[in-house]
């Protein structure tokens, strides 16, 4: 069935299925592919995008629960504020290893800044607990939340 | 600064010859140098007539840092900055781009990536440089000696000129056959800690793309439907239900009836109709064995005479020795499977071009694999398959099977294809969990020997477990005298002085398919040693950094030198001796693939409410530390890798079928499991050793000794949280 898509800031119109993950819709057929398939179960964070502003994994999220909201990926986070400070402090860090879970990782990261400025250390790892990074960038992603605080709040 | 009167003239030369400097090296070794881009000449380096250089990576990128390391190589001989030369992977050719140290075969493994490609992409740059150099005398009519490239700029005196003006004039040069390499007093880049990595932008804002991104013109979406025990054969199938899935489009049982594969038009679909698939397995030949079968016998391999005397000890001696010793400490260990769980599922797609060439697009690991198995699959000669290696989400040795296992099974899923379109393979987390390749399972029995006044006189280990090497086409070449060194490493070659030393070792029957897993045999045989040195250390009533050192104190022993260094590094940069009110200290330390590295675990809490990590030091000997953060971040990734799965991971089996899913029973490390990493770095003068995996071996028994010194808990059997400790 066709239905509406707003995401990015652009409307989209998509030929899915109720049921369907957004993840796939937005890997698939919107070929936007930053956003990750790690689980499929919500249990690593990878597929994270924005849902009016919330972190929320589309790989549980159904493509019929979403037709009236914004939905902001990876490639477009980076034109707020918020997200942007996130990845300059990502790249100033070196966060990074394989990258895979980076994209989830960040949308979260914007997330939580978005809600609370000034994090504490178990504010972060209570915030970004379903987050998995398999690569364990996890103290520099600790230290790229703080980076990020900072430069937002300079 | 005096720009060149000839540049706009050379220039345009240059652009209209379409020259480039190409520099690579011949099968045998030696530099070898052309001036356009060609299929049959493989370089290292690519200087384009606009000056753009780019360094051809042979090594893939999964986040251990090649693409920024080997790139700094070419860019620190040459004379330019970091961004002024590009990468690119290499394509597939065991003759060139080869690891050094794995004879005809490209591949990445082993924490080999820098220490193989030192010399090699150095000397490529140098060459390079030495060439720029050559045409610039040549064109000002001055002395090569008296010029030099500093970041892309050619200078001799007042005159300088980009090096695009002499690429086309030095791709006519030959190589030359010993380019001066830079001393270390010259370096620029290597060692530089303002480096920074050449992938992490893409990283964090989803441009970069990996094996999973691909979407090919017309591709199908493959899953294969695999029996639920290793060893069933698909007979047949009925797909009436997956009929019903919108963008279902058909199955096929794959040639070797080891699954059957569906195709869809998009993942979801291939997701759904792969679940209403019904199989008729046939299950006469499967595994049906439990996991405490496979435990069984291992423990029945430690208690039986060994198969194999490793290192040809007078075993009764030992054993007698031990028998009179004044106090004997004896242990078994027990280590279970594990999954290596890269975070992007295992995928890769695969194409048929109109001239009937195959491509392969994959996180390849080591392509050379494939590209001998797609020879025989699609009879086709080397130079007609094609391997695009893509950024790969972590591997941790899953993405090197000697068997080339995924890329195969996605051959097999397209040659029943009529191969008008592509095919892309996607495996889900639970085929990566429950269908996957193991860190084998494996026991260690030691028993130690001290006499009155503390000194060992007799160390009895027996080792035993599933060889990762047997029965891979890389048996002729690792296994000598039938002995799997994989399984004995770290003890066998340990730096330790230790008299009276039996090692032995026994193979077990495979249950599963298993595979090197981040540090190999190192994951088990470290945590022995290094759990066993504190056990004996603390029954002599010796401090555990002092006990080590005494056996690391031969001044003539390179080897034991620099282990001895990392320890006392780690020591006192952790405070060794000096833990805070409610806290314990563990340590451990290790050589594996070359490097040194010792790690100071700082706990509190206790085992029945919950052990907190609250501080890992690590201190490493890699040699030079090209990129010292890239060598940093290994280290605390391989301290969290190995961390992570001893706190609370394993694989089972019942009947034969893998009781776990899918993360939530495959629990990975989380943010909040270890509070700090701290990484510091021995200088070195030493050519670069390996980094990707030799954080992870002491990790374990660190955290072990530390739990032992806080609760007088001694954890011999994994995972941890199955054997009497939990975490908070």
């Amino acid at each position: 069935m066709a239905l509406t898509l707003k995401l990015n800031g652009e409307t989209h119109t998509v030929d899915a299925e109720p049921g369907t993950p957004l993840l796939w819709v937005i890997r698939d057929e919107l070929k936007l592919t930053g956003t990750k398939f790690g689980c499929g179960v919500a249990s690593c964070g990878a597929c994270t995008v924005h849902l009016n502003g919330e972190p929320v994994r589309s790989c549980q999220t159904y493509i019929e629960d979403v037709e009236d909201a914004e939905i902001t990926t990876i490639e477009a986070v980076g034109a707020d504020k918020i997200g942007s400070a996130v990845q300059q402090a990502w790249v100033e860090l070196d966060v990074v290893q394989c990258g895979y879970c980076q994209s989830g990782q960040v949308m979260s990261a914007v997330g939580l800044l978005s809600e609370n400025p000034k994090p504490s250390t178990e504010e972060i790892d209570d915030y970004m607990h379903g987050n998995a990074c398999r690569c364990a960038t996890y103290q520099r992603i600790r230290a790229g939340i703080q980076r990020a605080s900072e430069i937002l709040e300079a | 600064m005096t720009i060149n009167t000839s540049r706009r003239g050379f220039l345009k030369g240059a652009a209209a010859a379409g020259a480039v400097l190409l520099v690579g090296a011949r099968p045998d070794g030696a530099l070898a140098v052309a001036s356009s881009e060609t299929t049959q000449f493989n370089p290292f380096v690519k200087i384009d007539a606009d000056g753009t250089v780019t360094a051809i990576v042979k090594h893939f990128e999964k986040g251990q840092g090649p693409a920024t390391g080997l790139p700094t190589l070419i860019a620190e001989e040459i004379g330019l900055r970091m961004d002024q030369i590009e990468y690119e992977f290499a394509p597939s050719n065991p003759q060139v781009y080869n690891n050094l140290l794995f004879g005809p075969f490209q591949g990445t493994g082993g924490s080999t990536a820098m220490a193989n490609s030192w010399m090699q992409y150095r000397q490529a740059g140098a060459a390079a440089r030495e060439m720029l150099i050559a045409a610039a005398a040549q064109n000002w009519g001055v002395d090569a000696a008296g010029i030099t490239i500093e970041e892309g700029i050619v200078k001799a005196g007042n005159q300088s000129a980009p090096i695009a003006d002499f690429v086309a004039a030095a791709s006519q040069l030959d190589a030359p056959a010993e380019p001066r390499l830079k001393d270390p007093s010259e370096f620029r880049l290597i060692g530089n800690e303002s480096v920074r990595r050449k992938d992490s932008a893409i990283k964090g804002n989803g441009q970069a793309m990996y094996a999973m991104d691909v979407h090919l013109a017309n591709q199908m979406v493959t899953m294969i439907k695999r029996p639920e025990s290793k060893g069933g054969i698909a007979n047949g199938f009925d797909d009436s239900a997956s009929k019903e899935i919108k963008g279902y489009i058909s199955a096929a049982v794959l040639p070797n009836q080891a699954g059957v594969a569906v195709y869809a038009e998009n993942t979801w679909a291939a997701i759904q109709a792969r679940d209403a698939l019904e199989v008729d397995w046939d299950m006469s030949g499967a595994e049906t064995r439990h996991s405490d079968q496979i435990k069984a016998e291992i423990m029945a391999a430690l208690d039986a005479e060994p198969a194999y005397n490793v290192n040809k000890a007078e075993v009764a001696a030992v054993a007698a020795a031990i028998d009179e010793a004044d106090k004997v400490i004896e242990k078994t260990f027990y280590f279970p499977l594990l999954a290596h769980a890269p975070m992007e599922p295992l995928n890769c797609t695969i194409e048929q071009t109109a001239e009937g060439d195959i491509v392969l697009h994959d996180g390849a690991q080591m392509p050379t694999g494939p590209h001998m198995a797609y020879q025989q699959i699609f009879q086709l000669p080397p130079e007609k398959i094609h391997i695009k290696t893509m950024l790969a989400g972590g591997s941790f040795g899953r993405r090197a099977t000697p068997d080339a296992d995924y890329q195969v099974e996605a051959a097999l899923a397209f040659v029943v294809t009529d191969r008008s379109r592509p095919v892309k393979l996607v495996w889900t987390r639970e085929d990566d969990i429950r269908s996957g390749y193991y860190r084998p399972a494996f026991g260690h029995k030691v028993r130690v020997g001290l006499d009155a006044d503390g000194n060992i006189v007799g160390w009895q280990h027996q080792v035993a477990g599933q060889s990762v090497i047997k029965g891979t086409p890389f048996e002729s070449v690792l296994v000598h005298d039938g002995i799997d060194h994989s399984s004995i490493e770290g003890i066998a070659d340990s730096p330790y002085a230790i008299p009276g030393m039996a090692l032995g070792l026994t193979d077990t029957p495979k249950a599963t398919t298993v595979l090197w897993w981040r540090s190999v045999g190192h994951t088990h045989t470290a945590y022995t040693m290094e759990t066993m040195m504190d056990l004996v250390a603390e029954a002599a009533g010796r401090d555990p950094v002092e006990f080590r050192l005494a056996h690391l104190s031969d001044s003539s022993n390179a080897d034991q030198i620099r282990k001895a260094a990392v320890l006392k590094l780690a020591a006192e940069k952790a405070g060794w001796g000096n833990a805070p009110a409610g806290r314990a200290q563990g340590i451990a330390v290790h050589k594996s693939f070359g490097s040194y590295a010792a790690e100071v675990v700082e706990v509190s809490g206790d085992p029945e409410d919950g052990i907190k990590i609250e501080k890992v030091t690590c201190a490493i000997d890699c040699g030079i530390a090209v990129n010292p953060d890239v060598v940093r971040a290994q280290m605390e990734g391989g301290v969290g890798y190995g961390i992570g799965h001893v706190m609370r991971d394993q694989i089972t089996l019942t009947d034969g079928t893998v009781d776990q899913f899918n993360f939530p029973d495959y629990e990975p490390l989380r943010i909040g499991d270890i509070a700090a990493i701290d990484v510091h770095i021995v200088p070195s003068a030493e050519a670069p050793t390996g980094v990707g995996e030799p954080g992870t071996p002491p990790s374990a028994p660190a955290l072990a000794n530390a739990i032992n010194a806080l609760s007088g808990t001694h954890v011999a059997e994994l995972p941890m949280a199955e054997n009497g400790i939990s975490f908070v």
